[in-house]
């Protein structure tokens, strides 16, 4: 069996009288993209910041296989390990790109922040590197020195998962990456998607209440009702041959998933 | 288990499988029940039965797609035996990328990606780099006859025929040691359903098992080892 890259053990979160996520665990595997799919109030979102450092977790924990292969629990790091974990090994693509994104600062700062995070100092090397990333999420490289505000929303998603892959890590969380966006600039940021996390044999844990989102970039799913896993299991297998009676409704209710 | 055959490519056991409806109140729709069958290096076996028997839902069942609710799915690879009906995620996920094959009855359409591309990618998937895949790839569309000016378009807007010949490359470009195939010649006309002939005999030479659906007689006649009547496992008359 391969070790897992990340276990999450009995994650529980309440907000007052709300129980966004109770006991939750699972265990992703290197280059395995899970989705986490269910209802807006569901807890997905709770849950990806809980296994993301975001959020402090009431109870269970998150360990994480570091690069040297140490098994970590994230609450036991410290905030300068946090902070070179987040920078380096991991990337979170977001909804809203105004958090993902530095908006008065140029495409290409925006992607050589991380490279300056990591200590490189040359200029040439880290405009060379961000161009070759603009180019690969297809952005025309004569958009290097605008500014983000100046970029359509498909744009600006795909300029995030440039700054956040440039440091090549392994694990990327996505909260509704295709979320607002038209039909037809979804499709073809879904599709970039897809090919580079084949081709950086990327970890993905991804938050849709899309379905078809979910079938198309993920290998595993879990679905989420009032802050409980109702089910988990294959993608294709829980969408085709749903078994819990809330996935059947999920399913049931939208158009060719 | 049975003790298997090391010519056994699929070894199925006593399978069960209904489908619970909870949004209809909990109604139980039984599909089949102790259904038992292999298929063995070479072979190529075929379920019969008239619509509605459950042919499809084997299908589905052996490829991890629909859930088996009892019985064993022994897939052969390599030295061992991987049961499908109790394998993780991970688990149905490496063998579908290494030994385990499927052809649907449709291309579902990934959008603005190129056939050629389609096809290279489940080349890609089995282990092939790049280069080969993409060779693999206009070998298998060039032998079903798609013309080459559709290879770099998205298939979208392909007819039926050459979507599906998409999809029967897309299927063999794994080169997977046990093919399944749901009506894959059902769209095609009689110079490409020979083609598609052609290449199943092709890889059965070199030892690929088929698990098969056709509805066409002549394509089944020439190509089935066995035919397996379904209607014997289903459990729609009894219900």
């Amino acid at each position: 069996m391969t070790t897992p890259l990340l276990i999450a053990d009995g994650l529980s979160k309440r907000y007052g009288a709300i129980q966004a996520c109770r006991d939750i665990s699972f265990e992703l595997v290197e280059s395995e993209a899970l989705a986490i799919v269910g209802e807006s109030g569901s807890g997905k979102t709770t849950l990806l910041h809980l296994i993301a450092g975001l959020l402090a977790p009431d109870a269970g924990a998150v360990r994480y296989r570091l690069r040297d292969g140490a098994m970590r629990d994230l609450a036991a790091l410290t905030e300068s390990e946090r902070r070179a974990l987040m920078r380096t090994d991991w990337g979170f693509v977001h909804q809203d790109s105004t958090r993902g994104l530095r908006m008065n600062v140029s495409a290409g700062g925006n992607i050589g922040e991380r490279l300056m995070a990591l200590g490189d100092r040359h200029y040439g090397r880290i405009r060379g590197c961000a161009e070759q990333w603009l180019e690969r999420v297809e952005i025309a490289p004569d958009r290097l020195d605008d500014r983000p505000s100046t970029y359509s929303g498909g744009m600006r998603q795909r300029l995030q998962i440039a700054r956040n892959l440039v440091t090549s890590p392994r694990l990327v969380f996505m909260d509704e990456p295709t979320g607002g966006l038209d039909v037809s600039v979804q499709a073809r940021l879904l599709d970039l998607i897809r090919g580079l996390i084949a081709d950086m044999g990327l970890a993905v844990v991804l938050v849709t209440h899309d379905l078809s989102v979910a079938r198309l970039l993920s290998n595993r799913i879990l679905v989420m009702k009032q802050g409980e896993v109702v089910e988990s299991g294959l993608t294709d297998r829980v969408l085709d041959d749903p078994q819990a009676p809330y996935t059947q409704l999920l399913v049931s209710s939208v158009l060719a998933a | 288990m049975r003790t298997p055959s090391p010519n056994d490519l699929l070894v199925v056991e006593c399978l069960d499988k209904a489908f619970t409806l909870h949004l209809h109140g909990g109604a139980r729709l039984p599909v089949v029940s102790n259904v038992a069958f292999t298929v063995a290096r070479g072979e190529c076996v075929v379920l019969g039965g008239p619509s509605g028997v459950g042919k499809s839902s084997i299908l589905k069942i052996v490829f991890g797609n629909y859930l088996a609710e009892g019985g064993h799915i022994w897939l052969a690879d390599g030295g061992r035996f991987l049961d499908i009906a109790r394998a993780t995620p991970g688990e149905i996920v490496d063998a579908r990328r290494r030994v385990l094959g499927y052809v649907s009855q449709f291309l579902r359409v990934i959008p603005r990606v190129p056939a050629l591309e389609i096809v290279a990618a489940a080349a890609r998937d089995a282990g092939l780099e790049a280069r080969a895949a993409r060779a693999r790839a206009a070998g298998l569309l060039a032998r079903l006859n798609l013309p080459e000016r559709l290879w770099p378009l998205p298939p979208a807007t392909f007819s039926g025929g050459e979507q599906q010949r998409v999809n029967i490359a897309r299927g063999f470009a794994g080169e997977h040691q046990l093919l399944i195939l749901d009506e894959p010649t059902a769209s095609l006309d009689a110079a490409n359903r020979e083609a598609v002939v052609g290449l199943i005999a092709e890889r059965r030479a070199r030892g690929a098992g088929f698990l098969a659906i056709f509805h066409d007689d002549d394509v089944r006649g020439r190509l089935a080892d066995r035919v397996i009547d379904v209607s014997i496992f289903s459990s729609r008359e009894a219900a």
